[in-house]
């Protein structure tokens, strides 16, 4: 009678386990078919170099998200990952105890703030901003780059902290044993032996980045076309789906999924190297 | 002539009287051994003569501490102390960089930036650790792929790049295989006429082997302190004919 | 004090690269803490003024843009969610840990799959969920749909937690309950599971958060409706869909403020329930 439970419930538990397995073969077979038939029936070369995006005249060209993605992505992390980087070398060898029971539930409230407030905030306070400064709309490139650099911060500020706390003392020890200040220490020694798990961070920022919808599609302009400033307006994959989906029938609405085909792969790649990084790192 | 002076040293971890009342001092040119069970407060002192154990926010000392007649903990700049006052630790910590630049890094750290200066520094810190006809020719190479007793002969060249007075060494051999023990006996001894050298160690034989003069802690209290034939052939204290025949520790 | 600060200064002045290494670090960290202050004070300088009685009425009208429905069809989602999440992403970790072999490729697959899941974007699940639930299966845009569709986005979470809770109950425990003479099954739910416990709830109050801030994977499975949903097929909208709703009409930047206020609430709340499970794991592993 027991075993017989005991089987039964094992049964149930792979059951389970298998869940995750097929979401993802469905997610494969609903969007990945969907949208490989509709990238054949536009034309490979059409719909991914394509430049122009004008589903009216039956124009499905997604060059200019797919740059606009990487614009956005690359601004991003320019304006983020030092910032993120300090702050985790802060955190983890500058910061008085006291002051770390302050910043550390600051960035995890960072992190759990929706996108749609970060957009919010930068639709009435980044855009404003920049349009005075610089004139113009204020949506575009940089208005994106900068609410996502914000929106990258606690990723890329934990996973750092994380991989320069697992850095062994005695690296900062010998380097302080030797004479070296304590910055020297921290900067030349530490911070270079933590690079791999740094690096692990930065890619799960990008992926972060490149898959943000709400906040982007509020800031970035959204014109479909390939940025020819920071100023300009940009349309990443993801605004370009969310824009679309709402009113969007047949072949329209096809080429969108197909959209959001390019992006999964996008971060499908994004994510193997996030595994093969974090798998060096756990091999040390 | 003596190098380090240690003045009635007191230290605490918190509420924890870790060395009680020490005074010593070492002679120059000479090593010098501090032995005693686990938990006595040798390695503890041996932090004080560097300072490392600064590092721990918990740590509070009184008395002093002379490095040539000077105090070490008044007046005086710690990372210069820490560049007369080398150290080798308990397990080889070679940085995770090349052979070369964790020889370099010290020179580096004091402002040496001259390529060639600094080439000439690696080949004679090599030289000195005897270790350079093992390396010369993957100098380029990881630092961790060394094996055990390689790097602690890798830690302490690195440790004499910097051209210190004193070198401390911190159960030097207690990770490594005893060829590789050997090898680092030997160096020590080698080094000696350049250098002032403190050993901490468990292992008494080790002692005997190569120290001139042999201090025994036990509880945070240094009980005797004598040239080292003395100390193992006739020593004065009960406790430490104890310890040194195996009755406890 | 002054005179550690006099000595900070001579010791500095004599070496200038640790001067602005240590410098730039402490403006980084101050930078980022004003960037949070900022955000947060702005959005409660905003938000506090409009939070009236009324954007708390029972119902959503075009004069009164209430908040009341979308509180509530946030709550059904979250407790949807996670009444389809939790059983199947524990169970799925139960498997992981106990039961299967660690290097066997199926245990593989399901762990690259699972990593697969986490990294995927919400507005790819935001389309894989219309096309399959709303489309495929009629489902329409509804509370089933929306909840369907954000109980894949948790699973891994809830997955992970598990894990990683259950590989920190110690092997003795295992022992000890298979020296009882418990069988497997007994042991995993009497033993293991409840000295897993306060991962587990962590792993659940991360996916309330994520869930929370969903806003593009339930546009198109929930909807933007704007009342309180009837029944399950019915749609609706959770507060951060509301969110995007009022911008999106344009009339209702004051309300958006006001929802920001009680979004930025939920989720403090939402964190110090975490951070107080986290303390109560490592009480736990202290003895």
């Amino acid at each position: 009678m027991q075993k017989l439970s005991e089987k039964f419930m094992k049964a149930i538990f792979f059951t389970a386990a298998l869940v995750s397995v097929i979401a993802v073969i469905l997610i494969c077979l609903f969007l990945g078919i969907n949208g490989i038939l509709t990238i054949e029936k536009i034309g490979v070369k059409d719909f991914l170099t394509g430049t122009l995006w004008q589903p009216l005249k039956g124009l499905y060209g997604i060059l200019p998200m797919i740059i606009g993605s990487i614009y956005v992505t690359a601004g991003a992390i320019i304006l983020g990952v030092p910032l993120g980087l300090l702050c985790a070398v802060f955190l983890a060898y500058f910061c008085p105890k006291w002051l770390y029971r302050i910043l550390k539930p600051a960035t995890d409230l960072l992190a759990g703030i929706p996108s749609i407030v970060y957009g919010f905030f930068g639709l009435t306070v980044i855009v404003p901003l920049i349009q005075r400064l610089f004139g113009g709309s204020g949506k575009g490139v940089l208005a994106a780059s900068l609410i996502l650099g914000i929106m990258i911060l606690p990723s890329v500020i934990s996973i750092s902290e994380a991989a320069l706390r697992a850095v062994p003392k005695s690296y900062y020890e010998g380097a302080l044993a030797l004479g070296a200040t304590h910055e020297r220490g921290v900067y030349s020694v530490s911070l270079p032996a933590a690079k791999s798990g740094i690096a692990a961070g930065i890619v799960l920022g990008v992926g972060r980045a490149i898959g943000e919808a709400m906040a982007v599609s509020m800031v970035a302009g959204n014109q479909p076309i390939i940025p020819g400033s920071i100023l300009s307006g940009v349309r990443t994959l993801t605004s370009n789906i969310v824009l679309e989906m709402g009113y969007a029938e047949g072949l329209h609405r096809d080429a969108l999924i197909a959209t959001g085909v390019v992006l999964f792969v996008f971060i499908l790649i994004i994510n193997i190297m996030f595994s093969l990084l974090t798998s060096k790192e756990r091999n040390k | 002539m003596n190098k380090i002076s240690v003045k009635n040293l007191n230290l605490w971890y918190g509420n924890h009287n870790v060395l009680k009342n020490i005074s010593l001092d070492l002679p120059k040119n000479q090593i010098t051994a501090f032995i005693g069970p686990s938990g006595c407060g040798k390695s503890t002192l041996l932090k004080c003569l560097n300072r490392m154990n600064d590092l721990n926010e918990e740590c509070r000392i009184t008395g002093e501490v002379l490095l040539d007649g000077k105090s070490i903990y008044h007046n005086t700049d710690v990372d210069t102390l820490r560049r007369r006052v080398g150290m080798v630790f308990q397990k080889p910590n070679p940085f995770p960089m090349s052979v070369f630049d964790n020889i370099a890094f010290g020179p580096r750290t004091h402002g040496i930036r001259n390529k060639e200066k600094l080439c000439e520094i690696v080949e004679s810190s090599l030289k000195s650790a005897a270790i350079w006809d093992e390396v010369k020719d993957n100098l380029k190479k990881s630092a961790l792929a060394l094996s055990g007793g390689q790097q602690q002969r890798l830690c302490i060249a690195r440790a004499l790049a910097i051209k210190p007075e004193v070198i401390l060494m911190d159960e030097p051999t207690s990770a490594l295989d005893p060829i590789s023990t050997h090898k680092i006996e030997e160096l020590a001894l080698k080094l000696k006429p350049d250098y002032t050298i403190v050993i901490v160690t468990h292992n008494m034989q080790q002692a005997a082997r190569i120290s001139d003069n042999t201090a025994f802690f036990l509880l945070g209290e240094a009980v005797e302190y004598s040239p080292t034939k003395e100390l193992f052939e006739n020593p004065k204290d009960t406790r430490t004919k104890d310890y040194i025949e195996g009755r406890f520790g | 004090m002054l005179s550690s600060i006099k000595n900070r200064i001579s010791y500095f002045k004599k070496r200038p690269v640790a001067l602005i290494l240590f410098l730039i670090t402490w403006s980084a960290a101050i930078t980022t803490v004003l960037a949070i202050a900022f955000i947060i004070a702005y959005i409660l300088a905003k938000g506090l003024p409009h939070i009236t009685p009324s954007l708390f009425e029972f119902k959503y009208t075009s004069e009164n843009a209430s908040l009341t429905p979308a509180l509530i069809t946030t709550l059904y989602i979250t407790l949807f969610s996670l009444l389809l999440a939790v059983p199947l992403g524990i169970f799925s970790a139960i498997y992981l840990v106990e039961y299967s072999k660690q290097k066997s490729p199926l245990v593989k697959l399901i762990r690259t799959t699972t990593e697969v899941l986490a990294g995927i974007p919400s507005i790819v699940f935001g389309l894989f969920g219309y096309l399959i639930f709303v489309i495929f299966l009629k489902l329409g845009y509804s509370v089933i749909s929306g909840s369907l569709t954000l109980a894949i986005i948790i699973l891994p979470v809830i997955i992970r937690s598990t894990e990683e809770a259950l590989l920190s109950v110690p092997i003795s425990y295992r022992e000890a309950g298979f020296g009882l003479g418990a069988g497997k099954l007994r042991t995993v739910f009497k033993v293991i599971i409840p000295s897993a416990l306060p991962g587990i709830f962590s792993g659940i109050v991360l996916s309330s958060g994520r869930i929370l801030g969903e806003t593009a994977a339930l546009i198109y499975t929930l909807g933007t409706a704007s009342g309180v949903p009837k029944t399950f097929l019915k749609g609706g909208r959770t507060l951060a869909v509301h969110m995007y709703a009022l911008l999106n009409e344009g009339l209702y930047y004051n309300q958006a403020y006001a929802t920001a206020v009680i979004l930025l609430l939920l989720v403090l709340i939402i964190n110090s329930i975490s951070a107080f499970l986290v303390h109560l794991k490592t009480k736990k592993l202290k003895g």
